[in-house]
């Protein structure tokens, strides 16, 4: 079992210049696949997840094209070899 | 993404100017005779910056910078070489306890602490809460002697959000500091933030039925002088004050402004009696009263106040001023400077009594900050005996 995970421009400093990380483990849904993608660059935490644990308002997260706010949000279930894309929202600046 | 350009050089003996906006950081620079200024930046463009520091002290060349990204949220940076670099501390940062139910929104504060200790350094955030660092800046931690405080849950956001956005460590007591917190008042810890309590006796708070609540008035700004840190001047939300023995009790020193409304207040460098302000027009109109920017010093600890308009648009300049948009250096004359939420920065060298526009064009401006390099005990002098008695001046209640 693996996932992917493809971070953005803004992101990718904070993962040692990369913009995907492929991990070979089989998390239970996006909440488990993110937590271990924070293990491996706790940096980026912060940027994606507030304190109390939610995706920040203008933060989105897709498995495949989907947006996990349609699917279950953090509860999302992760395929075997699925992409997980994190994207700034079209807001800020 | 803009590319930010660098100052060319930076010594002992400038003046650096850190000018925090809505959309990213400008350094603004130049000599002990201040006649003109070097610009550079932006840097963390698209960001808003409402807290900048400088922190000189132990041979440091340090700039701190409180971004928030509208995507990525707050962080605090830090560079030890006028902006080429940032970098984020090490170790546990300025953010809440995951089990809190509580998320940073926003850094309003950074401030080196006052006393002998060089390594000591405060943030005040949104929602109100104070963290500290001990070593530096290198890891911080929640002061929980004020966030388990019972006035608390009562806290209430005024306009800018439920901010703690003024932080006075006494320059003669590391064990004691003032804050201030919009909506919440003022309050003081005399034990190192073990235990705090509100310190608001005489200041008014307009917008509730108790005029003169222990706590929760919408306190804009309090500035104290280190050579006299028994004496305080407050802007409210409406009202201007003065204490003259720490914070326990306030005095109205409104006397002889256009209005006792502002957010800006900044105390003279070298004169505990001197403090400039910028007042606004009213909470419904957030701008400089009749179309003039005009600040206005008080040299007689608030006995009366006197505009500064010289070289300041008097036509038209419906200007706004923010809490922590206005600084001083510390040469002589002092510098005073203040940006708008126009973009514009005006800097004056000489007290005050004339001012000339030194950037425009910037996005709003929310925070200056002056230091000069090299000025290792910048904020941290202790404090000299002086006399504290109180001088006389005309109460006056604000007009309805």
């Amino acid at each position: 079992m693996s996932f992917s995970v493809v971070l953005p421009g803004p992101l990718s400093p904070l993962a040692g210049g990369r913009n995907r990380v492929d991990v070979q483990e089989s998390p239970a849904d996006v909440g488990a696949a993110l937590a271990v993608l924070f293990r491996l660059y706790p940096a980026i935490k912060a940027r994606v997840v507030t304190e109390e644990g939610q995706v920040r308002p203008h933060v989105n997260v897709f498995v495949g094209d989907e947006s996990i706010r349609y699917t279950g949000g953090l509860a999302t279930p992760v395929p075997d070899r699925a992409e997980i894309v994190i994207l700034p929202a079209v807001s800020g600046g | 993404m803009p590319e930010a350009r660098h100052l060319s050089s930076c010594r002992d003996g400038d003046v650096l100017l850190l000018v925090g906006t809505m959309k990213g950081v400008f350094l603004l620079k130049t000599d002990r005779r201040r006649a003109s200024w070097e610009a550079a930046g932006p840097y963390f463009p698209g960001q808003a910056m409402y807290a900048l520091a400088y922190d000189g002290r132990a041979g440091r060349h340090r700039i701190w910078a409180g971004a928030e990204s509208g995507h990525w949220g707050p962080a605090l940076h830090s560079s030890d070489d006028f902006g080429r670099t940032w970098i984020e501390p090490t170790g546990p940062t300025v953010r809440f306890p995951e089990d809190g139910g509580l998320t940073l929104k926003r850094i309003w504060q950074i401030r080196p602490g006052g006393g002998s200790d060089p390594d000591t350094l405060y943030c005040g955030v949104e929602p109100a809460a104070l963290f500290v660092s001990r070593d530096a800046g290198t890891t911080w931690s929640l002061v929980t002697g004020l966030h388990d405080h019972p006035h608390r849950p009562r806290w209430e956001p005024g306009g800018g959000g439920l901010c703690l956005h003024t932080i006075l460590p006494d320059p003669a007591d590391s064990r004691r500091m003032r804050i201030a917190i919009s909506t919440g008042g003022v309050y003081r810890t005399d034990d190192g933030g073990a235990t705090w309590r509100a310190s608001n006796k005489g200041v008014r708070a307009e917008f509730l039925p108790e005029k003169y609540p222990e706590f929760g008035q919408c306190v804009h700004k309090v500035v104290q002088h280190p050579a006299q840190p028994a004496r305080l001047f407050l802007q409210n939300h409406w009202g201007l004050y003065r204490s003259d023995d720490g914070g326990e009790n306030w005095i109205d020193i409104a006397n002889g402004v256009p209005s006792d409304f502002g957010f800006a207040m900044v105390s003279h460098p070298h004169d505990p009696d001197t403090v400039y302000i910028v007042p606004l027009e009213s909470d419904a109109f957030r701008c400089t009263p009749e179309g003039k920017l005009r600040v206005y010093r008080t040299r007689n600890a608030g006995a009366s106040w006197e505009p500064l308009r010289r070289g300041l648009p008097q036509k038209s300049a419906f200007e706004t001023v923010l809490r922590d948009a206005m600084d001083a250096d510390r040469l002589k004359p002092a510098g005073i400077y203040f940006g708008t939420r126009s973009g514009k920065v005006f800097a004056s060298r000489d007290d005050g009594d004339a001012w000339k526009a030194i950037a425009e064009g910037l996005p709003p401006v929310v925070c200056v900050r002056a230091a000069v390099v090299g000025d290792a005990a910048a904020k941290m002098r202790p404090a000299k005996p002086r006399d504290t008695r109180a001088r006389p001046s005309r109460a006056r209640r604000r007009a309805a």
